[in-house]
């Protein structure tokens, strides 16, 4: 049993590699767009503009509101239906991970923000600095370190949320290891070999964010 | 020649709270204003409206001539106006020579060298060139308040403002920093002064401004202001001060 499990997993080792940098991509691609999309949401909504907050917080809302795999169902089979326009499985994950994890990025970047005085602002202005220099060089690079740890959490995540995508077709790690379960009816070698590849690839990562988070709380 | 700044019917709100209601002021170049009044009569506000921080909503405001509005380019009015605020506000991820270089580096595209140049030089003169490659957080308050002029006067600034810079600091401290602006009045640089310090206050000003309830409500020459105010709140004002002043012992 042991051997023939050990025998099933390097058979299989191929398909969940490929299966495994499917849930890699994805993942990836959405920690790096909702980085993007998080900082800009955060900076428009420090900027205090009326007529910016209001949209930003309606989407803010409804990406809180509403299930991550609604969004998937909408977005997969919506689209085609509604704009006819219709986005590959793959993309339509990346798509829908990024805009929920940049509300989520982009209210711990708003909150960093928001917690540095006002003077900073001011004493920035007083120099004449634009306000692209403003955050460039003043108020975002104080931000960066007091919103890494929170960050990192919201990376572990989306990496977490990123096996919804197998209910819209895509062949993730999950995937590939139910297809194995089918055929091998070996469903505690998959499960087991699955929960390690999570845990592997998210212990780290929040490991990393508490070490930060105890060394640059008295920085 | 027109004077560097002129107000007039300069009128701001803040909701339904009028700050300043119609206030006239000129300030000729080279002239030491020093504003005081007591709390929330308006002096902060004013100052912040002069380099933009606030804008108005009544009345005509001009610096050198030229009338600011809220359409103005501020980033280039602001590099001809210094300002330093109460709690210093260095930038604490940057050294004493990074906070220093930023305007005349970014906004100015000075050469890195002119303008290095001119930052030791300023920090020669304020006593702490050994402090250049310092966080802020390792400096005491006086140390980052003087840091805070000179990251001010290394734009090259036709007038500077000063916020009540030692109301944040320790009485050892106060000294250090109020020693640089007289410096800088007797160098003839242009200064609109905002403070509770009433000695220094008739030291260095050409010209005592009080306002109270958000207008002036009196201005003369410091001997004339501080000896014989003309005015019944301007006298209630410098009698809480002496009061203090002339406690007589307890026992």
């Amino acid at each position: 049993m042991a051997s023939s499990g050990l025998e099933l997993l390097w058979l299989s080792a191929p398909q969940l590699a490929r299966g495994a940098w499917e849930t890699l991509s994805i993942s990836a691609s959405a920690i790096a767009f909702s980085t993007l999309g998080g900082v800009l949401y955060g900076v428009l909504r420090s900027l205090g503009k009326r007529w910016l907050d209001v949209p930003l917080r309606v989407y803010l809302e409804l990406f809180r509101a509403i299930p991550v795999l609604v969004w998937l169902y909408l977005f997969f089979f919506g689209l085609p239906i509604f704009a006819g326009i219709s986005v590959p499985s793959f993309w339509c994950a990346v798509l829908v991970l990024t805009l929920w994890g940049a509300s989520e990025v982009g209210e711990v970047v708003r909150g960093g923000l928001r917690s540095l005085p006002r003077g900073q602002r001011e004493a920035g202005l007083a120099i004449g600095l634009s306000a692209v220099q403003l955050y460039h060089e003043v108020l975002l690079p104080q931000v960066l370190k007091r919103i890494t740890p929170p960050t990192i959490n919201v990376y572990t995540r989306i990496i977490k949320t990123s096996s919804l995508a197998v209910l819209i077709g895509v062949v993730d790690v999950i995937k590939v290891g139910q297809q194995i379960i089918e055929r091998t009816y070996e469903s505690v070698l998959i499960y087991g070999f699955l929960f390690l590849f999570f845990f592997f690839l998210c212990y780290p990562l929040s490991a990393a964010s508490r070490v930060l988070e105890r060394r640059w709380s008295h920085a | 020649m027109s004077a560097l700044i002129e107000l007039t019917g300069f009128s701001k709100r803040f909701g339904d709270t009028p700050v300043l209601r119609g206030v006239d002021l000129k300030v000729e170049r080279g002239e030491v204003v020093v504003i005081l009044g007591p709390s929330g009569c308006g002096k902060s506000t004013l100052l912040r409206c002069l380099n933009g921080l606030e804008s108005g909503q009544g009345g005509t405001l001009r610096f050198a001539g030229r009338e600011l509005t809220a359409d103005t380019d501020w980033r280039e009015v602001r590099q001809k106006i210094g300002m330093v605020f109460q709690s210093y506000h260095l930038f604490p991820h940057k050294t004493v020579l990074e906070n220093i270089l930023l305007g005349p580096l970014k906004v100015q595209k000075r050469a890195f060298g002119e303008a290095l140049a001119h930052a030791e030089a300023l920090l020669e003169r304020v006593g702490l060139l050994d402090k250049r490659n310092a966080y802020p957080r390792e400096l005491s308050g006086g140390q980052q308040q003087r840091i805070a002029i000179v990251r001010a006067l290394c734009m090259n600034p036709e007038v500077m403002l000063f916020d009540e810079v030692t109301a944040a600091l320790d009485p050892e401290m106060v000294k250090e920093v109020l020693e640089v602006i007289l410096d800088l009045a007797r160098g003839g640089m242009t200064l609109l002064i905002v403070t509770h310090e009433m000695a220094f206050a008739r030291a260095v000003a050409d010209r005592i401004l009080f306002m109270d309830g958000g207008v002036i409500a009196e201005q003369n020459a410091p001997e004339t202001f501080f000896s014989n105010p003309q005015t019944a709140r301007a006298q209630q004002f410098l009698e809480k001060f002496s009061h203090v002043e002339n406690l007589p012992r307890r026992k």
